[in-house]
């Protein structure tokens, strides 16, 4: 096993956080991004747009 | 063109100077709204941005989304250098200074619970994969060569199943055993959803994507911990990320109580 420490903030891990985590508060212009669902369609979307080629399986439920 | 209020965090008023200048999203200067003893820390957005046609098409941009997520790590990074903010979610905007301030009048005693419990802690990120070449080696080391028959064929393909399943079987006894150690070292833990590997570019499959509120204090012990967990499996890879702002344990959602 190794274990990897990264120097550099990955986007997939701050989209983790600032995607699904962080307080929700809905601001004045009514937004629906507090909806990870909505957040998670968006990702899909542009997931297979970047990648159009590749498809873009992405896992609903952990697997502990 | 009219600006918005973007809102990155709220946190206590703190005296330690900030990094100068600190600005946000769109390269804009990020100043303090003070109201019942909160700060909020915001900055100005253009509505042409971020009203809420333009940012639900603007979310599906890569490159945009990536360029406002990193401005709002800044952001929280530099705040974190000074005091422990409570950052908010992605993209939370107010028409201006006093709709900010009467979001702080309604979620006062909220938000204050929420810095009380993030106060003097830190998030730690912990990933477990499994190296999908591992188990492609392992599967090419059971028994080789051409299949001579139907019946040898299927045991062929039996084997490298359950090589495949005993595998997996490993790797997730290991992620369940690391996570139950790391959370009986950590105040709270949240798991997240395993990371896509085309988003992530990590090689490898993610297995576990948690994420562990420790202490500043014990962040050294934590780190170590996680460093001498491992065992032995090849093909099991364990990345750390962090110290974070404790993004995951904001246990603040709308509509909670």
């Amino acid at each position: 096993m190794t274990v990897v420490e990264r120097r550099e903030v990955a986007l997939v891990d701050l989209l983790d956080r600032l995607l699904a985590g962080g307080v929700v508060i809905t601001g004045d212009i009514t937004l629906r991004i507090a909806d990870v669902d909505l957040v998670r369609i968006d990702l899909n979307a542009l997931i297979s747009s970047v990648n159009a080629h590749v498809p873009s399986p992405w896992p609903e439920t952990s697997r502990l | 063109m009219s600006a918005l209020r973007y809102v990155y965090a709220l946190c206590r008023p703190f005296s330690a100077p900030l990094q100068h200048p600190l600005t946000g999203v769109g390269g804009a200067p990020a100043r303090q709204v003070e109201h019942h003893g909160l700060v909020a820390v915001v900055s100005q957005v253009p509505e042409e941005d971020f009203a809420e046609e333009p940012l639900k098409a603007h979310l599906e941009d890569l490159d945009w989304l990536t360029a406002t997520a990193r401005a709002h790590q800044k952001v929280i990074d530099a705040l974190s250098g000074v005091t422990t903010p409570l950052p908010l979610r992605l993209a939370t905007v107010f028409r201006d200074d006093s709709g900010v301030r009467v979001m702080i009048e309604e979620r006062k005693d909220d938000l204050r619970r929420a810095l009380d419990r993030v106060e003097g802690r830190v998030e730690w990120g912990v990933k477990v994969y499994i190296d999908d070449r591992e188990t492609d080696t392992a599967e090419s080391d059971s028994p080789a060569g051409k299949a001579t028959s139907g019946r040898d064929y299927l045991r062929q393909r039996r084997t490298r199943t359950m090589a495949h399943e005993e595998m997996w079987e490993k790797v997730e006894e290991f992620a369940r055993r690391l996570h139950g150690t790391l959370s009986s070292h950590a105040e709270e833990s949240r798991l997240h959803a395993p990371q896509n590997s085309v988003l992530s570019r990590a090689s490898g499959r993610n297995v576990l994507n948690a994420a562990y509120l420790v202490a500043r204090s014990s962040s050294e012990e934590f780190v170590e911990l996680v460093g001498r967990t491992g065992d032995d499996t090849p093909g099991i890879r364990v990345e750390l990320t962090g110290p974070w702002a404790a993004y995951s344990f904001t246990g603040l959602m709308e509509g909670e109580t």
